[in-house]
């Protein structure tokens, strides 16, 4: 998926069904303000000082200008407001790794850091990582391991790859699991992953 | 989570002016802060982003390694000088937290971080340490994971860093920066004791800025383990913790400095086991003395009782690494 045409894309695809239901469902309850923890607007000197500001987030080599609220994380910049679906989000807590990027080369978790904490970095991706229709190494070891089930994990588990391999942390399939412990895996494919990340280290040396 | 300013620092005084400011608060990883904010354990009107501050040094000399409080722990951790001279350093980070989140943590942020304690960190439930007065979830009831030393009738809650067990054992300093000027905290007197206000958990002052970490090094002759006891084997914070430098010469100890994790609301020194190690032979004798005077006075709750003779067997075996006997 190219980083442009996400934000235009027209037509039903599973995202925008997934994002209708999930709209639906909650309109029945709950205001959504109430459940994303949000407090109403109080007094306006507040709102004038955490309003929105203008950043400019490097992303996969583009510079993306984009308005956020200093609240917003860079994993809800990037999702959100950039359109890269890619980085998931799954606990937003940084326990489950989902939402692993690169920022300046070395590994993260998006959802502990802000958006506009990370102005002037380069962020990479699970969207950066293939070149035009050749899939990274990382990504083609996943495939060809079956390093996935149901695949919610799967980019953070790559990115975490991509980075770890860079570490030099895959001198045993220990090390592996050790230095891939911030990626959880619900479908636990965590043999399967070992194995993409063995083939991809190999490949790569 | 709560809208809030946000400001960037370019200097340390420039930052500890805007945090006068009595609800702003400095973030640096953001690790434990915005995991706060968004469950609404803690709200602030101001983040004082102080990342752009030159607080990264990580310096080893002769006898000492200076530690810049904005140092990250994966850098502090893989650093070949702090491995060589304070591998206890090195291990203790690498036991903590996951690979990316070490990546993002400071080691400012490190000392700094909250309680694990669940109901701490669930904003419904009483705590005394959240909101002082409303009573602790955890004296009667899910303790499993909680203090059987140095807690009060008012907070049973341990504190989480490995980092922190480290830094007790080898008596490193915290050196900080406040409106009345720098000055230097020994770790051992950072952490203060639940009491009657487990709300205070440093000695820091409002606003103050933790700007690095003195350690000394001066000792080549001490060895050092670091034995962190988890449920799972990784990416867990600790049941229990041990933190020893040890000199053991001709079979007699000459020098023990023993710190312990997940047994206290602080870093926990003992000098009780230490003493009954000092000046005698490492044999299973004073192993077992040293974790009988660690656990003098310790106070069991109803689930967590097990971890009295988990810390002496912890202890037992991490003194087993410098030739004593079980």
């Amino acid at each position: 998926m190219s980083e442009e045409e996400t934000p235009t894309k027209v037509g039903s695809t599973r995202r925008t069904v997934l994002k209708a239901g999930a709209t639906t469902t909650l309109a029945a309850g709950t205001p959504l303000p109430a459940l994303l923890g949000e407090a109403p607007a109080s007094a306006a000197a507040a709102a004038t000082a955490t309003s929105p500001v203008e950043v400019s987030l490097t992303v996969n080599g583009v510079a993306r200008p984009c308005t956020v609220e200093p609240r917003v994380t860079l994993l809800d910049a990037l999702r959100e407001r950039l359109g890269l679906t890619g980085t998931k989000k799954g606990c937003d807590r940084g326990e489950c790794g989902a939402c692993t990027v690169l920022v300046d080369g070395r590994r993260i978790k998006s959802c502990l850091t802000l958006a506009v904490m990370q102005q002037g970095k380069e962020i990479t991706t699970v969207e950066g990582l293939a070149r035009g229709d050749r899939l990274h190494p990382v990504q083609a070891a996943f495939v060809r391991e079956d390093g996935l089930q149901c695949g919610f994990c799967t980019p953070g588990q790559i990115m975490s790859a991509v980075a770890l391999i860079g570490e030099g942390h895959t001198r045993s399939d220990d090390e592996i699991r050790e230095w891939m412990s911030g990626n959880l895996c619900r479908c636990s494919c965590y043999p399967n992953i070992v194995a993409a990340v063995r083939e991809a280290a190999k490949e790569m040396s | 989570m709560r809208a809030f300013a946000y400001t960037p620092a370019d200097s340390p005084e420039a930052a500890v002016r805007l945090a006068a400011e009595p609800q702003a608060r400095y973030i640096a990883g953001g690790t434990d802060l915005l995991n706060l904010m968004k469950d609404g354990v803690q709200q602030h009107d101001r983040l004082i982003d102080i990342n752009n501050l030159p607080l990264r040094e990580i310096t080893v000399s002769e006898d000492r390694v200076r530690l810049g409080a904005l140092a990250r722990m994966s850098d502090v951790a893989g650093h070949p000088g702090v491995r060589r001279r304070l591998p206890l350093l090195s291990q203790a980070l690498l036991a903590g937290a996951s690979p990316q989140v070490r990546n993002m943590a400071s080691i400012g942020g490190n000392l700094l971080q909250r309680t694990r304690c669940w109901y701490f960190r669930d904003s419904t439930m009483p705590c005394n340490k959240r909101e002082p007065g409303s009573g602790c979830s955890a004296l009667e009831g899910l303790n499993r994971w909680h203090a059987v030393l140095g807690g009060s009738d008012r907070c049973i809650a341990v504190h989480p860093s490995d980092l922190a067990v480290a830094l007790t054992a080898l008596d490193a300093t915290v050196t900080t920066l406040s409106a009345q000027g720098p000055r230097s905290i020994p770790v051992r007197e950072f952490y203060l004791s639940p009491g009657d206000t487990p709300d205070r958990e440093t000695v820091l002052r409002p606003g103050e800025l933790i700007t690095g970490l003195d350690v000394p090094a001066t000792d080549r002759s001490a060895e050092s383990r670091y034995l962190k006891v988890r449920d799972r084997a990784t990416f867990e914070f600790a049941v229990v913790s041990v933190a020893a430098v040890v000199a053991v010469r001709h079979g007699v100890v000459r020098q023990a400095s023993l710190a312990f994790g997940g047994v206290a609301p602080r870093p926990w020194r003992s000098p009780e086991a230490e003493q009954a190690l000092i000046g005698r032979p490492l044999h299973a004798a004073t192993v077992a003395a040293a974790g009988r005077a660690l656990v003098r006075g310790a106070i069991p709750r109803e689930h967590n009782g097990f971890k009295i003779p988990l810390v002496q067997r912890a202890l037992a075996d991490v003194l087993d690494g410098f030739g004593g006997r079980r």
